[in-house]
C-alpha cells in the first residue's frame, strides 16, 4: 500500500516521465491495434516490429547517432517498405498472403540483425544502447527520447480521431468506400503509416518480440465485451493504459523487474480473464447458461412426469412416491434429489406425509410441457412426414424450448387438435 | 449464329458501356462489351457462373482496371457523378463479424456528405432509419451484425445504399443465400424505385423470375449476347446462345493471351 502511495505521489521526478511514457505508448499501439484486429491483419505487427531493425540500423549507420527523431524516421521507412512489399508481392505473384508475411518479416530482420552484428563488433562507442530496440526499455525512456515517441504516439491517436469514420468504413467495406469516391488508397496508406508509427513507439515499451501482442492483445480482449467499434477502440485503449501503469509499477516496486515484459503479461491476464469472463461470450457465462438449461430440463422432465402420472390414475393431485416417478422415467438418485428439492422450493411440488404432490402452478406447468410435447409430435408426423413411432425423441427436446407465441401458431396449424400421433389426449389449457 | 440485331441501344441512357474489355492477369474475362440501359429501367443481367457479371458491375464502378473501353453514367465519367450512384456489393464481400450494429452499418451509406471530423446528425440517422423502414428492419437497428440471416444482411445493405438517395442503382447478387419473402420484398422496393424514374441494375441468377422482375436484361457469356427490352431478347434462342456453353474458342485465345502476356489491346 505505502509502494502504491509512493508511487503515485510522484515525488520521484523519473516515475512521472515513466507512467507517462508507458501509458501513452501503450495507448497508442492498443488504438491503433484495433485496426488491425478487425482487418484480420494480426501478423501485420509482428512483420512491422522486426522490419524495423534495419532501419534503425541504417539510421544509426547514417547518422553515426542515437537521436531519437533520427532512430524512428529508419524505423518508419523500412517498417513501411516491408509492408508494401508484402501487399506487392500479395497481389502481383502466386505467392499467399501468409507466405508474404513469412517472407517479408524474415527477410527484413534477417537484414537488421546482420547490420546490429556489423554496428555492434565495429567498435563505435556511441552504438552502445543500441539493442534496447529489441528488447525495450519503457522504464528507461526519458529527456529527448520521452520526448519523441510521445509526439509520434500522439500523432498516431491524432490520426485515429480524426480519420475514425473513414478508416472504420475501409476496414469494413473498402469497395463501398471506393464507389463512395473516398480515397481507398490513400487512406489504407495512413492507416499502414500509423500501425508502424504505433509499433515504432511500442516497441520502446516491449521490445520487437512482444510487440506483436502490445497491438492486438488489448484489442481482442475488447472485442469480448463488446460489439461497437468505437467502444472497442476506447476499452482497448484503456486496457494499454491500465497495464502501462501496471507495467511501471512493477519495475517502481521490484527494480530488478523489466517494465515491458510485465505490461505484455498484464495484458495478457486482462486477455484472458476477458475469455473467461466476459458478458455474452465469456466461458463462464456459456458454462452458467449451460448449468441453467440442465436445469430447466430436469424440472420440466420432472413436472412431466408427474402430470403422467395423473393422467394414468385419473387424479391428479394425488400423492405419489419416487419410486412412481421413476418409473415413468429413468431419473439417478441425484437427479431426483436436485430436481425435487428445487421444485418444492420453487412451490411446484409439495410434501406431504413423506409423499409429494403437484402444486396448481406444478400441475399448469406439468401439462403444458406435456402438450407442447404432443403438439409438435403431430406437427412432425402432419409436416415433416415423420413416422409416429420417430417423433418422441424430438419432441423431448423442441417441448423446452417452444415459446408461448410459437405455441399459438402450432395450434392454429394442426387447426387445435385433439390427440396426439400416438392417439393420446392433447390436454388443453 | 443469328444476325438479327440482339444489343438493342437507347438515346439519352442511364448506362452506356462502350466496348469495354477487362482481364484478369491478362486473360480477357469479358470482351468488347457494348451497351446502353435507358432511364428508369428495372435491368437484370444474367448469365451462367463465370461469365463475368460481378466483373461487369465491378468496373461499372470502377473497382477493377479496364484493359480497353468506357463507362458513362447519365453522359459522364463515375467521378463526376458519384453522389448519384449507389452500389451494393456482394453479401460475402465482408465481414459480418466486425464490432457494428446494423445502425452502424446503415450510416456508412451517408459518410460520402458528411466531411471530415463531422459525425453523422440526426438528419443522418433519420435517413437511415427511413430506410431501415423501407427494408422493414427499424426494429433491428441496434443489433449486432453477426446476428442477423443472410436476408436480413441483404436488407441492411440494401436500406445502406437507400440513404443515398441516387438515380441509379447497382446491385450485385442481392438474392444469393436469401429466403423467398426477403427476396420477394427487395424486388416490391426495386421496382417502387424504378416506378419513382431510378434506374435499377441487378446481377441475377434465377431464369425463372427474369420476366416477373426486369424490364431489360442484359445476357452475358464471356460477351454481351443480348441487351434490351425483356420481351423482346428473353428468347429461347438468345438463352441457348447464353447459356450454351463457353465459347471454346474465345477461351483458348484468352488462355493463349495470359501465357504470352499480351495486352487486350495493342498501346496505340
Amino acid at each position: 500500500m505505502e509502494l502504491l502511495i509512493d508511487f503515485f505521489s510522484f515525488e520521484y521526478a523519473n516515475i512521472k516521465y515513466v507512467i507517462f511514457g508507458s501509458i501513452l505508448l501503450s495507448v497508442s499501439s492498443s488504438v491503433v491495434g484495433c485496426f488491425t484486429f478487425v482487418q484480420k491483419k494480426s501478423l501485420v505487427g509482428d512483420v512491422i516490429s522486426h522490419a524495423v531493425l534495419p532501419g534503425i540500423c541504417i539510421a544509426f549507420l547514417a547518422s553515426g547517432s542515437k537521436d531519437p527523431f533520427f532512430l524512428i524516421f529508419g524505423a518508419f521507412v523500412t517498417g513501411w517498405i516491408s509492408i508494401v512489399a508484402m501487399e506487392k508481392i500479395t497481389k502481383n505473384t502466386k505467392i499467399k498472403e501468409d507466405a508474404a508475411t513469412g517472407l517479408s518479416l524474415s527477410i527484413f530482420f534477417g537484414i537488421g540483425i546482420v547490420l546490429m552484428t556489423y554496428i555492434q563488433q565495429s567498435g563505435n562507442a556511441a552504438q552502445s544502447g543500441l539493442d534496447t530496440f529489441l528488447f525495450g526499455k519503457a522504464a528507461a525512456l526519458v529527456g529527448k527520447d520521452l520526448i519523441a515517441f510521445s509526439i509520434v504516439a500522439t500523432l498516431a491517436l491524432l490520426v485515429v480521431m480524426i480519420f475514425y469514420k473513414e478508416l472504420k468504413l475501409i476496414s469494413f467495406d473498402p469497395q463501398f468506400a471506393k464507389v463512395n469516391g473516398l480515397p481507398v488508397r490513400r487512406l489504407e496508406l495512413l492507416l499502414t503509416s500509423i500501425t508502424v508509427l504505433a509499433v515504432v513507439t511500442g516497441i520502446q515499451a516491449v521490445g520487437v518480440v512482444l510487440m506483436a501482442a502490445m497491438l492486438i492483445t488489448p484489442a481482442a480482449a475488447a472485442r469480448f465485451w463488446t460489439d461497437r467499434f468505437h467502444k472497442m477502440i476506447m476499452l482497448a485503449g484503456f486496457f494499454g493504459a491500465f497495464s502501462g501503469i501496471s507495467g511501471a509499477f512493477v519495475s517502481f516496486a521490484a527494480p530488478g523487474m523489466p517494465t515491458g515484459p510485465w505490461m505484455v503479461m498484464i495484458l495478457s491476464v486482462i486477455a484472458l480473464l476477458s475469455f473467461f469472463l466476459a458478458p455474452n461470450k465469456g466461458i463462464l457465462i456459456k458454462l452458467l447458461r449451460r448449468i441453467s438449461i440442465q436445469r430447466q430440463l430436469l424440472e420440466e422432465n420432472m413436472l412431466k412426469a408427474f402430470y403422467r402420472i395423473g393422467e394414468n390414475s385419473g387424479d391428479h393431485f394425488e400423492r405419489v412416491s419416487k419410486g412412481d416417478l421413476r418409473l415413468i422415467r429413468n431419473f439417478s438418485s441425484v437427479q431426483l434429489k436436485k430436481g425435487l428439492g428445487n421444485l418444492r422450493r420453487s412451490g411446484y411440488i409439495k410434501e406431504d406425509q413423506g409423499l409429494l404432490l403437484l402444486t396448481q402452478e406444478g400441475f399448469d406447468k406439468g401439462r403444458r410441457i406435456t402438450r407442447l410435447h404432443r403438439l409438435w409430435e403431430l406437427y412432425l408426423t402432419k409436416y415433416l412426414r415423420i413416422a409416429p413411432d420417430h417423433v418422441h425423441e424430438d419432441a423431448e427436446t423442441i417441448e423446452h424450448v417452444i415459446t408461448p407465441e410459437i405455441e399459438v401458431r402450432l395450434e392454429q396449424l394442426l387447426n387445435y387438435p385433439e390427440a396426439d400421433p400416438h392417439k393420446t389426449q392433447i390436454p388443453s389449457i | 449464329m443469328s444476325t438479327e440485331k440482339t444489343i438493342i441501344s437507347v438515346d439519352d441512357p442511364a448506362l452506356e458501356v462502350h466496348d469495354l474489355t477487362v482481364s484478369y492477369d491478362k486473360k480477357p474475362v469479358l470482351w468488347g462489351v457494348d451497351f446502353t440501359v435507358p432511364k428508369g429501367a428495372l435491368c437484370g443481367i444474367i448469365g451462367p457462373n463465370g461469365a463475368g457479371k460481378s466483373t461487369l458491375v465491378k468496373s461499372i464502378m470502377n473497382l477493377i482496371e479496364v484493359s480497353s473501353g468506357f463507362v458513362k453514367l447519365f453522359d459522364q465519367e463515375l467521378d463526376k457523378v458519384r453522389k448519384q450512384v449507389s452500389y451494393v456489393p456482394q453479401r460475402e464481400s465482408v465481414d459480418w463479424d466486425f464490432p457494428a450494429s446494423v445502425m452502424d452499418i446503415v450510416l456508412m451509406g451517408r459518410y460520402s456528405r458528411l466531411g471530415l471530423f463531422k459525425r453523422p446528425r440526426k438528419a443522418d440517422k433519420d435517413a437511415a432509419l427511413k430506410a431501415l423502414e423501407m427494408v422493414g428492419m427499424e426494429k433491428f437497428s441496434k443489433r449486432q451484425i453477426s446476428q442477423l440471416s443472410g436476408g436480413q444482411q441483404q436488407r441492411v445493405f440494401l436500406a445502406r445504399a437507400l440513404t443515398q438517395d441516387a438515380e441509379i442503382y447497382l446491385l450485385d447478387e442481392p438474392f444469393a443465400g436469401v429466403d423467398a419473402a426477403t427476396e420477394k420484398a427487395i424486388v416490391g422496393i426495386l421496382k417502387n424505385l424504378c416506378n419513382a424514374g431510378k434506374t435499377v441494375i441487378v446481377v441475377h441468377h434465377d431464369l425463372q423470375s427474369v420476366e416477373s422482375y426486369f424490364s431489360w436484361v442484359l445476357m452475358l457469356n464471356l460477351r454481351l449476347v443480348a441487351s434490351g427490352p425483356t420481351q423482346e431478347v428473353f428468347t429461347p434462342a438468345l438463352l441457348e446462345e447464353t447459356y450454351g456453353g463457353k465459347l471454346t474458342l474465345l477461351s483458348e485465345v484468352g488462355d493463349l493471351m495470359q501465357k504470352g502476356a499480351f495486352n487486350a489491346r495493342e498501346k496505340q
